[in-house]
């Protein structure tokens, strides 16, 4: 239970260490150079990820252009994720799971009736964890987009057939991006606990920032 | 010609000498459409257009309304975005479509969902099956990097960019132009998660039928898909009808389907309980 993944190997100095409780949602600013490091303390912990240019936040992550431009649907060491505007903004730069996912989008209170039933309306979710961070820097629901989702496992097979299944992380597992521009980074926590995106078993990340 | 260019009633005359003008890529007003399915009445035509080769076209759709897209040529690719009318902070969510439906590959029967686990349109008919939800659209930089350049302004207009004039012209901004679906033009995914892209060209006079299940906005580019392997801008033009239908009944098998599309039309039928 307790966290094995850490410091090494990150370049440059630390200047920003955070334990995200499980369920929470996070924002940071990140700048231009710098390396975000994300701990799966605990394993089997999907972490939903957004990002906006701090410039111009109406330049978001997009999943579409992202995988279009590497003709992949894997998220792994050396992609590089993209805006709407096609435009580098971080680089995975090391990735202790082979691939992380950003097919699948984020649970919902909306999503989940279909998912699971009227009866997982109440539950806390994704969307409701990016609303809340977004609204503090004055965005909304018209920003938000396909994520990115850390540690996540969504194959898809011959036939089409979709689904998240079981994680393929480990406690102290982690992934380091780079900042390609000056980035918001909105994350959550993920909470669900109707599928094995979190091992039914929502758990704290880490976040280490180096500049 | 620079005494009619002073005059403005020889400009008048100039003007209204192009009426009637046919041209390929135009709007038929009144609507009008000879090949209208069995059952469908004349009257209830609200939408006929031919979206040229790089062109775009938006309208709202009530709720009931068919929406009829037939790649006339063989190479037309239809960019979609689809909004809630009363309400477009609701639109179109790519990852809930896929995933709600445990499937990554749209056809007859498939939902298309919004993100507040609503059903926008259905595919009541489709005889293609080559469509894309992962790939999006192009945009300035890919359309640059691969035609010369991708201006609207200019000849090899890039999908993005059309998208946000079509999405501008209901009073939508840059931050409305979510990620879009392409019908016509297909990904297949592999299982070590390549893409492949699946561009055709292929027969002339495929067709796929949508049903709008909320009132809603739609908003189509006609571009090339963005992974298209082909040097050259190809694409071809997209005839669109619309024509007035029923609301869906709660006997619709699209709508009993699986358990997950029957609780989206009962969050449908519950936004409309008013």
């Amino acid at each position: 239970m307790t966290s094995t993944g850490g410091t090494e190997n990150l370049p440059g100095t630390i200047v920003h260490d955070e334990i995200v409780p499980a369920r929470a949602p996070w924002i940071h600013h990140v700048k231009a150079g710098e390396t975000l490091r994300i701990v799966d303390t605990e394993g089997n912990q999907a972490v939903d990820f957004l990002l906006y240019s701090a410039a111009d936040d109406t330049e978001r992550y997009s999943a579409q252009d992202t995988v279009a431009a590497q003709g992949n649907i894997f998220l792994k060491d050396g992609t590089v994720l993209r805006s709407n505007e096609g435009r580098p903004m971080m680089t995975i730069t090391g990735s202790a799971v082979e691939y992380h996912d950003t097919i699948g989008g984020a649970c919902s209170c909306e999503s989940n009736t279909l998912r699971y039933g009227h009866h997982t309306r109440s539950q806390h979710a994704c969307v409701e964890n990016f609303l809340e961070a977004n609204l503090t820097e004055g965005r909304g629901k018209r920003d938000m987009v396909s994520n990115v989702n850390f540690f996540m496992n969504v194959p898809v097979e011959a036939d089409g057939t979709l689904g998240i299944v079981d994680g393929i992380s480990a406690p102290g597992l982690f992934v380091d991006l780079r900042a390609e521009m000056d980035v918001v980074v909105v994350v959550s926590n993920c909470p669900q606990i109707n599928n094995p995106c979190n091992a039914f078993n929502p758990t704290p990340i880490r976040m280490i920032v180096a500049a | 010609m620079s005494d009619r260019l002073a005059d403005p009633m020889a400009a008048r005359d100039h003007a209204r000498a192009m009426a009637g003008t046919v041209v390929e890529a135009m709007a038929k007003l009144p609507p009008q459409a000879d090949d209208l399915p069995d059952g469908v009445r004349a009257t209830d035509l609200v939408w006929e257009e031919t979206v040229a080769a790089g062109g775009y076209t938006s309208r709202l759709l009530k709720r009931g309304t068919r929406l009829r897209l037939i790649d006339r040529d063989g190479d037309a690719c239809a960019a979609l975005m689809i909004f809630n009318a009363d309400m477009p902070t609701e639109r179109l969510n790519v990852a809930d479509t896929v995933k709600v439906q445990w499937n990554a590959y749209l056809e007859a029967g498939r939902l298309l969902l919004s993100d507040m686990g609503r059903v926008l349109m259905s595919i009541t008919a489709d005889d293609s099956t080559t469509h894309d939800a992962f790939c999006g659209t192009s945009n300035a930089a890919t359309n640059a990097a691969k035609y010369g350049e991708g201006r609207n302004s200019g000849v090899f207009p890039n999908g993005r960019d059309r998208l946000l004039i079509g999405a501008a012209k209901h009073g939508l901004q840059r931050r409305d132009v979510h990620p879009c679906i392409n019908l016509f033009k297909g990904t297949r995914i592999e299982t070590d998660g390549s893409i492949t892209p699946l561009v055709g060209p292929y027969e002339p006079g495929r067709t796929i039928v949508l049903r709008a299940e909320m009132d809603v906005i739609v908003v189509m580019a006609n571009v090339p898909h963005v992974l298209d392997p082909r040097e050259e801008y190809s694409v071809t033009p997209l005839r669109v009808t619309a024509w007035r239908g029923e609301v869906t009944p709660e006997s619709d098998p699209v709508r009993n389907a699986t358990p997950e599309g029957q609780r989206a039309f009962l969050n449908v039928e519950d936004y409309y309980r008013r």
